[in-house]
């Protein structure tokens, strides 16, 4: 089934364009990542996906289960199963994880036309979902991502994803800032949570996550498009060359 | 050309003067502060009402104000009785708690509508009019003791036609076990009102006790509430004062708390101002003693036009105090805030810690807040800091929340409520802080 079809994306902060023409079609079951050096254009299409209002989508479409995306607010994006595990997840002072996440899952299950989930159940949900991640209850008390270590927070970001399960998860680079052990158990967390009904998105620079969380396909973006994809493999050939004959090759194409 | 209409000013000053005497008249059995009353109008008489200039009015012409929604007649107070309509709408305002309730309406205590639970061995509570006769002593020696008639006009003015308030005593080492909460309600609903609560909290040594001083307006008519709260704080005694302002767009307050501790002593304030047309709150607090404990909270949640400015003095006049203070600001549509802080660090005052913040979220392009911390040290080894923030809403913290599929209107009262927690959550009674807190998620959730 097709979830989602991206064509000719274009968008822009400010007077700076920075996607050039995307096209990306993710069906369900699907783990797509999409790779490219730094300034390529790769959170911008992480921040387009989930709604971010300040970049301008100047010419192309999303569509995501048939319906128009760019239409969407980011609230509604994500209660019609869109997730977004941020690069750099967002502080929040005097408010807690489990504060906010019983309104947010229950806003979800309202829209999919399910009964609100009483604190009893919301509490024997979170319970199993923490063991997938590691994390402990007293981290999901604590004001949201205030001191916590940068393992701590993505490990949030990857418990609220087992929360509010998600049909397409896009990680922005979830990767960055952990050490192998914090990797191993965010991969393993996204790895359980996949099913054949829902997709991922993982946008990272590095090949290092994709040994954990292994791609079907893998997409290269330079300079706001797409100008190479492939399976697997295209992940360990520029991990051992680097981007720079991407960028080569790219560079000479459009000259 | 367009054409200029003068609008009515009244003049307050000479109808406070002139009325003094047909007040006292009426007023019975008050002859132990007859002095202080006299004195009080007196010099009232030769200040006036503050005028646009003073210093200290600055950012609010409540004066301005005064003349303008009043006439001269209102400076009498009211003597209609409770119309049942108006009891009614009184008892919706109590809170669902044990605790003694003492409860004002324009200016006049109404015993069917209060309840004194606490012993008398652990609490003397009544109103000020009926304590006149039974604790003359202490009331001789402590009113108008620390809040002086010259210090303020509204405080000579509250002097002078003091009616309505309440006096309490918690005798030395007597944990109080239910609050006092105390209700000043204006019943506009067949004229203009003004009062001039009084109220006078002696707390004896190593005795604890919870405060609270509610206003509330019935009515669309317009009110006036001066008040004046002393409170006085012995030795090792802890004190939780909470006062919470939530009264009709035709509301005026202008009111001052003035607190004296002594050494060891503990001093809790809230403050929580929601709606009124203009509010001055003056919160003062004399740290004449070593070891005393002071902790200042104050939270403004403002829409409309309602106005509202803060002031707070810590005098720190001996070593080894701490005082802290934090007020927050939530600004919308085209309401006011101001907020003045003043530390003073005396000469003696060393190894003073003293910490001051204030905080503002602007929610409209109309919205506004004038702030001013003052930090006056005159003592060489002391901790002190004080700061001021004023600003938005955090859109990355609205866009995370929202990724998350909360509303746009979900997401900010999560974000606001926890913002507004930081001093919601020090109120003490739960009674209050859950029905300030569902007030403010009703209002958020609009």
């Amino acid at each position: 089934m097709r979830m989602l079809k991206i064509n000719n994306l274009k968008a822009k902060i400010e007077d700076k364009a920075i996607l050039n023409g995307i096209n990306l079609e993710v069906k369900a079951g699907e783990v797509h990542a999409i790779m490219g050096p730094n300034g390529s254009g790769k959170s911008t299409l992480a921040s387009v996906l989930a709604g971010r209002e300040e970049f301008e989508v100047t010419d192309g479409s999303i569509e995501y289960l048939g319906s128009d995306l760019l239409e969407k607010d980011p609230d509604e994006r994500a209660r019609e199963g869109i997730f977004l595990a941020f690069q750099y997840p967002v502080e929040i002072p005097g408010v807690s994880t489990t504060n906010f996440l019983k309104t947010a899952l229950n806003q979800i299950r309202q829209h999919k036309g399910q009964d609100p989930l009483d604190a009893v159940s919301f509490l024997k949900m979170m319970k199993e979902k923490m063991k997938l991640v590691e994390i402990d209850q007293s981290l999901l008390s604590r004001s949201l991502n205030e001191g916590f270590s940068g393992g701590e927070k993505k490990r949030n970001e990857i418990f609220q994803m087992a929360m509010l399960e998600p049909k397409l998860a896009i990680l922005d680079e979830t990767d960055s800032g952990l050490d192998i052990d914090a990797l191993r158990i965010v991969a393993g967390g996204v790895n359980k949570l996949k099913t054949k009904d829902n997709a991922t998105i993982v946008v990272t620079h590095y090949q290092r996550l994709l040994d954990y969380i292994v791609p079907d396909y893998v997409h290269v973006l330079y300079n706001g498009r797409i100008v190479k994809s492939g399976n697997k493999d295209l992940a360990l050939e520029l991990e051992e060359k680097g981007y720079d004959w991407i960028k080569e090759t790219a560079d000479s194409a459009t000259a | 050309m367009s054409q200029v209409t003068k609008s009515k000013k009244s003049d307050l000053n000479t109808a406070f003067t002139d009325n003094f005497s047909q007040f006292v008249q009426e007023l019975s059995a008050n002859a132990p502060l007859s002095n202080v009353r006299q004195k009080a109008i007196e010099h009232f008489a030769s200040v006036g009402l503050p005028s646009g200039k003073a210093e200290e009015y600055k950012y609010t012409p409540i004066a301005r104000a005064l003349e303008k929604h009043f006439t001269e007649r209102d400076t009498l107070p009211a003597n209609d009785p409770l119309s049942s309509e108006a009891e009614s709408g009184v008892r919706q305002f109590l809170l669902n708690t044990d605790a003694n309730h003492l409860v004002f309406v324009n200016g006049r205590y109404h015993e069917e509508l209060s309840v004194i639970v606490s012993p008398e061995d652990e609490l003397r509570v009544c109103p000020l009019g009926e304590a006149y006769k039974q604790y003359a002593q202490v009331i001789d020696r402590y009113f108008s003791s620390e809040a002086t008639i010259e210090s303020d006009p509204f405080v000579a003015l509250n002097t002078a036609y003091a009616q309505g308030g309440v006096f309490v005593h918690t005798p030395k080492s007597k944990t109080v076990k239910h609050p006092v909460i105390c209700y000043f309600i204006s019943d506009t609903a067949s004229q203009s009102i003004m009062a001039h609560p009084r109220n006078l909290f002696v707390v004896e040594e190593n005795a604890h006790v919870k405060f609270a001083e509610i206003f509330h307006t019935i009515g669309e008519g317009a009110s006036y509430n001066n008040a004046v709260t002393e409170i006085i704080i012995d030795r090792y005694a802890h004190v939780h004062y909470y006062k919470y302002e939530n009264e009709s767009t035709q509301a005026y307050h202008t009111g001052t708390t003035q607190v004296k501790q002594q050494d060891n002593s503990h001093f809790h304030a809230v403050n929580i101002s929601l709606q009124g047309a203009m509010i001055r709150n003056n919160l003062n607090i004399a740290l004449d003693a070593e070891h005393c404990e002071s902790h200042m909270y104050g939270l403004y949640m403002l829409d409309g036009n309602t106005h509202v400015d803060n002031h707070t003095v810590v005098d720190h006049q001996k070593p080894n105090a701490f005082s802290n203070e934090l007020y927050k600001g939530i600004i919308n549509d085209k309401a006011r805030g101001v907020f003045n802080g003043k530390i003073y660090v005396r000469q003696d005052a060393q190894k003073t810690n003293a910490f001051q913040s204030n905080a503002n979220i602007l929610l409209s392009d109309d919205a506004s807040v004038d702030t001013k911390p003052q930090l006056e040290i005159w003592a060489d080894d002391v901790k002190c800091s004080h700061g001021a923030t004023t600003g938005q809403i955090d859109q990355e913290q609205l866009f995370y929340l929202r990724t998350r599929g909360l509303t746009k209107i979900q997401a900010r009262a999560v974000l606001l409520k926890a913002f507004a927690g930081d001093v919601i959550q020090h109120i003490g009674i739960d009674a209050l802080r859950e029905k300030i807190e569902a007030q403010i998620s009703e209002r958020l959730e609009q």
